[in-house]
């Protein structure tokens, strides 16, 4: 699904990334975490081609593709979507208009019609219960005035509709309160499939009680110290980094 | 010979040239007493009209163009503009679409506009400038059945004159402004609308469907009056690019609403904004305004300008009778070199009147253009009310966009709120889009319709969607 070799990235001149290595196959959930300031915003945005972030060295291939090739939108059409941890506002626009445009991109990109106006209406209000949203949510204006739990289920609810193959997740428990986090983890979990990834790029352990992951990697300093699987995160909820640091320094 | 008596005889030609010529079609450049005399007799328009109009001259010659707007264009020689020509001939024109710039043809193509549309708006010689004949005949027949007039203003000089004395220039008076003047000295076409008392007028008037007006579109001159409890509609203006031998446009629209009338005036302008440097795009210097006239009247411009080199333009409202209501709803996108200085006015005259203004405007390219509004609370006007919104988007880096608001408060006893913002095309929305799967070009199209989202509801729906139509046209390639 996702392989990542040997990736250095750079920001304004300073290396960030420094040879982050990882495979995600199809079906496996991974959580990477990691200190302020480690490189796990950079990383994640340069899988989801954000401006500002230079890659020096390495590969990222999607699919088979050179992602690292692919423009911003391509890479969403192609089944990688990103999920934010500050979604930015769009006055105007309503949800649902950017809903239906972006189903309809990618819809597109694969050759198929657009889709029907009754069946989109039902595929969207299925999602929103599922999310435990109110239709009138559709309506608002995207992500404008919404609180920040309203942002991150928001978020969810694009992935359940446009059903990506690969699903980053930045930080996206952060500012969530504990029912928040139990309706965004319902809905992430609900994407789990043979055919799909996810990727969650997290500060805190805790949403790992919720979204149990296949493999845990701590990031650190630009480069990933340490591989494991889910009680990897256990110990850092108890010992915090440095024990990794001291032991990868060592 | 002396170059003084040369100076006299070419002036005594051509003032020779115009008295033989007056079975012609054109007059030579330049603007004096006889060119007014020509075009009135054009017109066979009576004696008080033609007086009207030198009135109108004379005022004009004590004038000065104003230079206050934020704009920035070469002088404008007034004596080097014909200000007579009668409608092309077909063999002047292009004689087919092949002969039509394929960059126009493109934009058309974009907008959906049907083919025989196409070569009329193109110029294109054509017997039945749209098939619409039927259509026309169908829509006489209806308004005449509810009493409504409406007419080119010529026609109305002729056959309803008491109505044109009474109202004409009663909102903008001659001597009102530079252009004001000019196009009083010199209008030869326009729309008239009368819709009696009680009466609301069964459908939507469009100037579209007035296609006799073609080519008038320099001096144009509108005036529509609305008696007691009378409505009407009136949409101005299409979304196709136009086009226009004429450099300089300088028209002036009347509207009078009486007792308890409505009118909603609605605009969409496209004029050819001239080439990447803006070469040989419109000058557009428009005096829009509407007389509140009656109590519990009230009158609503909603425009969408995007075209014209220069825009000069404040659609204004007079609140003079008690409890009156005027809104201004607009969207300015200015692209490549185009410059805009539009906004509006609004004089609280009566008491209890309210104003509404919300303007959005878009900048990109290296375009330039400013809000310039204001609001005005007279002492008489007690228990008023304004709201301004005016909002600036800005694409890119080298487009500019500034606010002039202008308030005046002549009373305690009213209230006057303005917001405005001004911010930039976020590339964090644009990202956010994309991210999405939207391409960049609409990301840009849905973040700009949705910040205008305040003003295409205003509008009438079927101009509504043309109006999303024609942004995404006028933006195109201004990012990236």
């Amino acid at each position: 699904m996702l392989e990542i070799r040997d990736l250095h990235a750079t920001v304004e001149g300073t290396e960030i990334l420094k040879g982050i290595n990882l495979t995600i196959n199809p079906g496996e959930v991974h959580a990477i975490m990691g200190p302020n300031g480690a490189g796990k915003s950079t990383l994640s945005s340069v899988l989801a081609g954000r401006d500002g972030y230079e890659v020096t060295q390495g590969t990222i291939t999607f699919e088979g593709q050179d992602l690292l090739e692919m423009e911003v939108e391509d890479r969403a059409r192609a089944g990688m979507l990103m999920g934010f941890q500050y979604p930015v506002e769009i006055p105007g626009v309503k949800n649902i208009y950017l809903l239906k445009s972006a189903l309809n991109a990618q819809r597109e990109a694969r050759g198929e019609e657009e889709i029907p106006s009754p069946e989109f209406m039902k595929l969207v209000k299925e999602k929103l219960e599922f999310m435990r949203m109110d239709t009138s949510f559709l309506q608002r204006a995207v992500n404008e005035g919404f609180s920040g739990g309203e942002k991150k289920r928001n978020e969810i609810l694009q992935m359940l509709v446009l059903q990506p193959k690969l699903a980053l997740l930045d930080e996206i428990d952060s500012g969530l309160d504990i029912d928040a986090m139990k309706t965004v983890s319902h809905g992430v979990n609900s994407l789990r499939s043979e055919n799909r990834s996810i990727l969650l790029v997290t500060h805190y352990q805790r949403i790992l009680n919720h979204i149990e992951p296949d493999q845990v990697h701590v990031l650190i300093d630009g480069r990933i110290a340490r591989s494991g699987d889910k009680q990897l995160a256990l110990r850092v909820e108890d010992e915090g980094y440095e024990w990794i640091h001291q032991e990868s320094a060592a | 010979m002396a170059t003084e008596e040369m100076e006299q005889l070419v002036q005594r030609e051509y003032k020779q040239g115009f008295v033989t010529d007056i079975e012609s079609d054109t007059v030579p450049p330049g603007l004096d007493e006889s060119v007014i005399a020509f075009i009135s007799h054009k017109k066979g328009e009576p004696q008080w009209m033609l007086d009207w109009r030198l009135e109108a001259f004379h005022q004009w010659q004590t004038m000065k163009a104003p230079s206050w707007a934020h704009l920035d264009y070469p002088p404008i020689d007034y004596q080097a503009i014909s200000y007579y020509s009668a409608p092309k001939k077909p063999e002047d024109g292009p004689q087919s679409l092949d002969e039509v710039d394929p960059k126009l043809l493109e934009t058309y193509e974009k907008l959906g506009i049907p083919l025989h549309e196409q070569a009329a708006l193109a110029g294109v010689a054509v017997d039945a400038v749209f098939d619409s004949v039927s259509v026309t005949t169908t829509f006489k027949e209806t308004l005449a059945e509810a009493g409504v007039i409406f007419c080119s203003i010529s026609e109305a000089i002729r056959d309803y004159p008491e109505l044109v004395q009474a109202y004409l220039g009663s909102v903008v008076p001659r001597g009102d402004n530079f252009f004001a003047a000019l196009n009083s000295a010199v209008f030869t076409d326009g729309s008239f609308v009368y819709v009696p008392e009680g009466v609301e007028c069964p459908m939507e008037l469009s100037t579209y469907f007035r296609i006799n007006a073609a080519n008038t579109g320099q001096f144009e001159r509108t005036l529509i009056v609305c008696d007691k409890r009378a409505q009407v509609s009136y949409l101005e203006g299409c979304t196709a690019p136009q086009r226009d031998e004429n450099q300089l446009h300088a028209a002036v629209v009347e509207l009078v609403a009486l007792e308890d009338a409505y009118i909603k005036y609605s605009t969409v302008q496209n004029w050819y904004p001239g080439d990447e440097d803006g070469k040989g795009g419109i000058y557009n210097f428009v005096t829009k305004r509407g007389d509140c006239r009656g109590d519990r009247s009230k009158i609503c411009w909603t425009q969408v300008e995007t075209g014209s080199a220069i825009t000069w333009k404040y659609p204004s409202c007079m609140l003079r009778g008690n409890d009156s209501v005027g809104e201004f709803y607009s969207v300015a996108v200015t692209n490549g070199r185009q410059q805009a200085d539009t906004g509006t006015k609004m004089i609280h005259i009566g008491k209890n009147t309210r104003s509404t203004i919300v303007s959005k405007g878009i900048a990109a390219g290296r375009s330039n253009q400013s809000y310039r509004g204001l609001v005005k609370m007279t002492p008489r006007a007690t228990g008023s009310r304004n709201f301004t919104q005016c909002d600036s988007l800005l694409i890119g880096d080298q487009c500019g966009a500034h606010t002039f608001p202008y308030q005046e408060i002549g009373n305690s006893k009213s209230t006057v709120e303005h917001e405005a913002t001004t911010s930039k095309i976020g590339d964090d929305q644009l990202f956010y889009c994309q991210s999405r799967g939207i391409s960049e070009e609409d990301a840009v199209n849905m973040i700009v319709n949705g910040f205008c989202k305040d003003v295409f509801q205003e509008l009438p729906m079927e101009f509504a969607v043309e109006a999303e139509a024609l942004l995404g046209v006028t933006l195109e390639g201004s990012v990236g």
